[in-house]
C-alpha cells in the first residue's frame, strides 16, 4: 500500500518563500492522492443514491444485487452497527437513508465488488421503494412548511429559541437605536446562487480492516480527528479502533469538512474483511458534498449628508438545504460581517438559515462573509452615488480599525488595517484601455465574440471586505503538535493538520526550523494514530494554530533536551489554544465576554472589466489587491492563496452556480458547471500588508479567505460601472447585462 | 482482452475490459497513477498524456485504442532521475498547490514548449485553457511556463 510520506528536506525559516515540501512528488506524479491508493485484495465500493429530493423510503430489495459477479457486500441502514446518524455539529444526517430521503443524491445503499463496473452494475439492480413527497425548495416558504426534521436537531444548543418549523438557526443583532434616521437612505435586495467548491480531486479513500475489529481509513479530509469522532460511533467502535490517516488531498475549500466516504468505506471493509476503496466520479462529487449557501439579502443603509453611516439594517436568508452541517456558524458569520468593515453605531441584523430539500450547504471558503460582502459593497456604491461622494472616499470615511467595534459590541483589539488596504489597493496603477479592433481572444467572450468590439464598454470596480480568523462563539479550539529530537541531531514533527494544498506542511517545517535551528526536520504522516487533534483546515485558522502548537512543542522539546544533558532522545507533545471566545447573547446578538471572534483579516480589491453590452459577454482585464496578512510565513504561498481565492470569487461573480429543478441538481459536470479557466483569469497584482497580529505566534494571520470575500463584489462593481445596470444577483448572467 | 502498448518507452501488456479508458488502464492496471481523473469527460485536462507525441485526454481514449501506440505520461518526463525543466519550473514558481491539476498541466506545458519555444502570454492561455486548476488562479502557472520556456 502506498502512503503519502514526506521526505526529509532542508527548509528555511518563517518569512521565507521556500518551495513546497511536497512539490517534487507532485510534479513527477508520485504523490499519492486518496484516489491513487491500492492494497492487496482491494475491493471497490459504490454508493446508491436517491433520485428524489424528498421521498418516503419503503423496502429496499437487495436480493438481485447480492449474487452478481464479483459482488462481496450490499449494505443498507440495517447493517449499521452503531449510531445511524452523524453530523459535523448535530447528528441529523443518516449514514444510509431510512424512512425518508431529504435531498437529491442522499446515500441509500452500498455495494463492494472486485471491479468498479461490477459494483455499479450491482447497484443498478437494487430496488428501493420510494414514495415521492412534495419537495420544499423555496427557502422563503420554509417556515410555513411541514418540518423536515421534527426533532429539531439544532435546538437546545444555546441559540435563540425560534419556534418556527425548519429553522436551523436564527440570530438577531441589535445595536444602538435600530430606528435611527439619517439624511440619506439606500436599499437593495441581493441574491447569491449556490456555489460549489469544485475541488479537482474527487472524494475518495481507502478503508482497511485491521483484523482485530478496527479499521484504518486513508482519506482526503480537512480534520482527521473530527472525522474519527463521527465515524467511530456509527461503527460502534471505540475512537482508538478507528484511525484516520491523511491521504493526498486534491483541494478542499470547505467541501471536505463533512464526511463523504469515510463511514461507508469502513462499513464495507469491516463487512468484507477486505480493503475497500471508494472514488466518486465528478457527477457524484457535485451531489456528494455540501455547497456554499445560496442567500437572499435585504439591506438598507442610512447615512448623514457628510457620508457617515448612521444605521444599517440587513435581513439575511440562507438556504441550508437538507442537513445542518456547519450552517449555524455560517448564519452567525453572515450576521457578524453584514455591515462590512465599517463603523456604525446603530444596526439591526437578522440572519436566518432554514432547512429545505435543496442540496445541503455548509462550509465554503469565505463562510458567510462572501454572501454579505456582495450586498454591503453594492450598498456602499449606491450610497456613494446618492451622496455624490467618491466610493473609495466613502469607504475610507467609515473604515473600521483597532479600537472600533462590530455590531456585536466586540471591540477590535488586534490589527485590522482597513484604511490601509483601501489606500494601497486604490493606489495601484490600472492598465490603460486597450485599443480596438484587436485579436478576438482579447475581446469579452474571447474567440466566441465575432464582432469587432463595437459593444465593448470598460468599467472599474472596487470592494473591501473582512472576515474572522479561527473558530468563534466559544468553540474550544486547539491544535496539538509533537516534536521528537533524535540523538543524531535531527527532529521529527507530528501534527495532524490537513495539508489540503494550502501549504501547511511548509508552515510546520518552517516554524520547526526557526525554533530548533536544525536543518534536518522531518514531518511525520498526518494521522490520528500518533498525535492529538490539530483542528480543522478551515476558517483561515491553520497557519496561526499550527504555528503556535509547533512553536510551543519545539521550545518544550529544547528545554527537555537541556535538562537531559543534551544527549538523549526527547519526545514532547504540546497543545496550543488561541484567546478564548464566548457565545453571542441569544436575544441581542451582543458579545457575552471580550470576544466572540478571535481576530480578523481584511482585503481591498480593484478590478478592471470589459463588457460587451450587446452580447452580454464579459472579460476581466486586471485585478489589483491589497491584503492584511499579518506576518507572511511564506510570501510566495500567500500570493498563491490570494490569486487562487480571487479566482473562486471571480467564478461566483461570473459563472459558477449549481442549478436545480425541484431540488434536483441539473448541472453536475464540468461541462455545465463552469469554473474559471486560463482564459478567464487576468493578471492579479497583490500587495501584502504586513502588520503583526499581537495575539498570534510570529504575528501571523490566515490568508485564504479574504480574497474570495472581496473579489465577487469587486468584479460585479466593475460590470456595473461598465453597464450602468444594477446587477444585484450573482452569478451575473449575459441576460442580466443585456437587460433581458 | 489483452493489449500491448509502449508506455514511457517501455513495452507493456495489460488485460482490460472492453469499455475501459486508457486512463483507467494506466492508473489501475499499469501502476501509473500520476495521470489524474477529475472528470472523465474531457473537460479538465488532469489526465493529459501524449499519444504518439500528440496531447490527448486519456479519459477519452479507450484502452483498446492504445494498442500498438506510444504513450508518455507525467511519470515519463523526468530523465535519469533529473526533473524535466517544466517540472522544475512548476516547483520553483509556486505553481503547485494541491497539485491535482499538476500532472496534466506539466504534460500540456511540455507539449506546448515542444511546439512553440517562445510562446506569448496569449499562446500560453490558449494552450492551457483545457486544463482546469481550482487552487492557483493560474498566475503562478503562467510564471512557471515562462520560466520553463526561458530555461529550455
Ligand atoms: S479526467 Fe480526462 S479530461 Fe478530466
Ligand atoms: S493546484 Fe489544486 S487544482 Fe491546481
Amino acid at each position: 500500500m502506498s502512503e503519502a510520506t514526506v521526505p526529509k528536506l532542508e527548509l528555511g525559516r518563517v518569512g521565507e518563500s521556500l518551495p513546497r515540501v511536497d512539490g517534487i512528488p507532485k510534479v513527477t506524479g508520485e504523490f499519492a492522492y486518496s484516489s491513487d491508493l491500492q492494497a492487496a485484495g482491494m475491493l471497490w465500493g459504490h454508493t446508491v443514491r436517491s433520485p428524489h429530493a424528498h421521498a418516503r423510503v419503503g423496502t429496499i430489495d437487495i436480493s438481485a444485487a447480492v449474487g452478481m459477479p464479483g459482488v462481496h457486500a450490499v449494505l443498507t441502514h440495517e447493517d449499521i452497527p452503531g449510531e445511524k446518524r452523524y453530523g459535523l455539529e448535530f447528528q441529523d444526517q443518516p449514514v444510509l437513508a431510512y424512512e425518508r430521503v431529504r435531498y437529491f443524491g442522499e446515500p441509500v445503499a452500498l455495494v463492494a465488488a472486485e471491479h468498479p463496473e461490477q459494483a455499479r452494475r450491482a447497484a443498478e439492480r437494487i430496488r428501493v421503494e420510494y414514495e415521492p413527497l412534495e419537495p420544499l425548495v423555496d427557502p422563503e416558504r420554509a417556515t410555513e412548511a411541514e418540518p423536515l426534521h421534527p426533532d429539531r436537531p439544532t435546538m437546545g444548543h444555546g441559540y435563540r429559541d425560534d419556534p418556527r418549523p425548519n429553522i436551523v438557526r436564527s440570530l438577531v443583532i441589535r445595536q444602538g437605536d435600530p430606528a435611527a434616521e439619517g439624511d440619506v437612505a439606500v436599499s437593495g435586495v441581493y441574491e447569491i446562487g449556490i456555489q460549489d467548491q469544485a475541488f479537482l480531486g474527487p472524494e475518495s479513500g481507502l478503508a482497511v480492516p485491521d483484523g482485530e475489529g478496527g479499521v484504518d481509513v486513508y482519506v482526503a479530509t480537512q480534520w482527521l480527528h473530527v472525522d474519527r469522532d463521527q465515524v467511530a460511533p456509527c461503527l460502534n467502535l471505540k475512537p482508538e479502533q478507528v484511525r484516520i490517516h491523511l491521504a493526498g488531498v486534491g483541494g478542499a475549500f470547505g467541501g471536505r469538512e463533512d464526511l463523504s466516504m469515510q463511514i461507508h468505506g469502513a462499513l464495507l471493509a469491516l463487512h468484507t474483511n477486505r480493503p475497500v476503496k471508494i472514488v466518486y466520479n465528478r457527477e457524484e462529487s457535485f451531489v456528494g458534498h455540501i455547497h456554499r449557501h445560496p442567500a437572499k439579502i435585504w439591506a438598507e443603509h442610512r447615512a448623514s449628508r457628510d457620508g457617515r453611516l448612521v444605521n444599517v439594517r440587513v435581513r439575511i436568508l440562507l438556504d441550508g438545504g437538507a442537513y445542518a452541517s456547519s450552517s449555524t456558524a455560517v448564519t452567525s458569520n453572515a450576521a457578524s460581517f453584514a455591515v462590512g468593515p465599517y463603523a456604525v453605531d446603530n444596526a439591526l441584523i437578522e440572519s436566518t438559515c432554514v432547512y429545505t430539500n435543496n442540496p445541503p450547504c455548509g462550509a465554503m471558503r469565505g463562510f458567510g462573509a462572501v454572501q454579505v460582502c456582495f450586498a454591503h459593497e453594492a450598498q456602499m456604491d449606491k450610497l456613494a452615488e446618492a451622496l455624490d461622494i467618491d466610493p473609495i472616499e466613502l469607504r475610507l470615511l467609515n473604515a473600521l480599525g483597532p479600537g472600533g467595534s462590530l455590531p456585536t459590541g466586540q471591540t477590535i483589539t488586534g490589527t485590522l488595517p482597513v484604511a490601509d488596504v483601501i489606500r494601497r489597493a486604490a493606489a495601484l496603477d490600472v492598465p490603460e484601455a486597450e485599443e480596438l479592433p484587436r485579436d478576438p481572444m482579447r475581446l469579452p467572450g474571447g474567440s466566441g465574440n465575432t464582432t469587432r468590439g463595437e459593444g465593448v464598454r470598460r468599467g472599474v470596480g472596487f470592494a473591501v471586505g473582512f472576515k474572522n480568523i479561527g473558530y468563534s462563539e466559544g468553540f474550544d479550539d486547539y491544535t496539538a503538535a509533537r516534536v521528537q529530537l533524535h540523538a543524531d541531531g535531527s527532529a521529527t514533527v507530528h501534527c495532524a493538520a490537513a495539508e489540503v494544498g494550502q501549504g501547511v506542511a511548509n508552515v510546520i517545517l518552517q516554524v520547526a526550523r526557526t525554533e530548533l535551528g536544525v536543518r534536518d526536520v522531518a514531518l511525520a504522516p498526518h494521522t490520528t494514530a500518533t498525535v492529538d487533534s490539530a483542528g480543522s483546515a478551515s476558517a483561515s485558522r491553520m497557519t496561526w494554530m499550527v504555528s503556535g502548537a509547533v512553536r510551543d512543542a519545539c521550545r518544550a522539546a529544547l528545554e527537555e533536551w537541556d535538562k537531559k544533558g543534551r544527549s538523549l532522545e526527547v519526545d514532547v507533545e504540546r497543545i496550543y489554544r488561541h484567546p478564548r471566545t464566548t457565545p453571542l447573547d441569544p436575544e441581542t446578538g451582543q458579545v457575552t465576554g471580550e470576544r466572540a471572534h478571535v481576530a480578523y483579516a481584511c482585503a481591498a480589491m480593484r478590478v478592471v472589466a470589459e463588457v460587451d453590452v450587446e452580447l452580454g459577454l464579459t472579460r476581466v482585464v486586471w485585478i489589483g489587491t491589497a491584503q492584511d496578512v499579518g506576518h507572511a510565513v511564506n510570501p510566495q504561498a500567500v500570493q498563491g492563496q490570494i490569486e487562487g481565492g480571487t479566482a473562486q470569487g471571480l467564478g461566483l461573480a461570473l459563472m459558477e452556480e449549481i442549478q436545480t429543478r425541484d431540488g434536483l441538481i441539473t448541472n453536475a459536470s464540468f461541462t455545465d458547471y463552469l469554473i474559471p479557466t486560463t482564459l478567464d483569469m487576468p493578471p492579479v497584482v497583490s500587495e501584502l500588508i504586513e502588520e503583526a497580529e499581537p495575539d498570534a505566534p510570529y504575528g501571523v494571520k490566515g490568508v485564504g479567505e479574504p480574497p474570495t470575500v472581496v473579489s465577487t463584489p469587486a468584479v460585479v462593481a466593475a460590470l456595473r460601472a461598465a453597464t450602468g445596470r444594477e446587477l444585484s444577483r450573482v452569478p451575473v448572467r449575459p441576460d442580466d447585462i443585456v437587460g433581458l | 482482452m489483452r493489449i500491448e502498448l509502449s508506455v514511457n518507452g517501455e513495452p507493456c501488456e495489460a488485460d482490460v475490459w472492453e469499455g475501459e479508458s486508457l486512463l483507467y488502464a494506466l492508473r489501475e492496471r499499469l501502476g501509473l497513477p500520476g495521470s489524474k481523473n477529475a472528470c472523465e469527460q474531457g473537460e479538465c485536462g488532469s489526465c493529459s498524456v501524449l499519444l504518439d507525441g500528440k496531447l490527448v485526454c486519456a479519459c477519452l481514449v479507450l484502452a483498446a485504442q492504445a494498442e500498438g501506440h506510444e504513450i508518455v505520461t507525467v511519470e515519463g518526463l523526468a530523465e535519469d532521475g533529473r526533473l524535466h525543466k517544466v517540472q522544475e519550473a512548476f516547483v520553483a514558481a509556486g505553481a503547485v498547490q494541491c497539485g491535482f491539476c499538476t500532472p496534466g498541466l506539466v504534460v500540456a506545458t511540455a507539449d506546448l514548449l515542444a511546439r512553440n519555444v517562445y510562446p506569448s502570454d496569449d499562446d500560453i492561455r490558449e494552450a492551457l485553457s483545457g486544463n482546469l486548476c481550482r487552487c492557483t488562479g493560474y498566475a503562478k502557472i503562467f510564471d512557471a511556463v515562462r520560466m520553463a520556456a526561458a530555461s529550455l
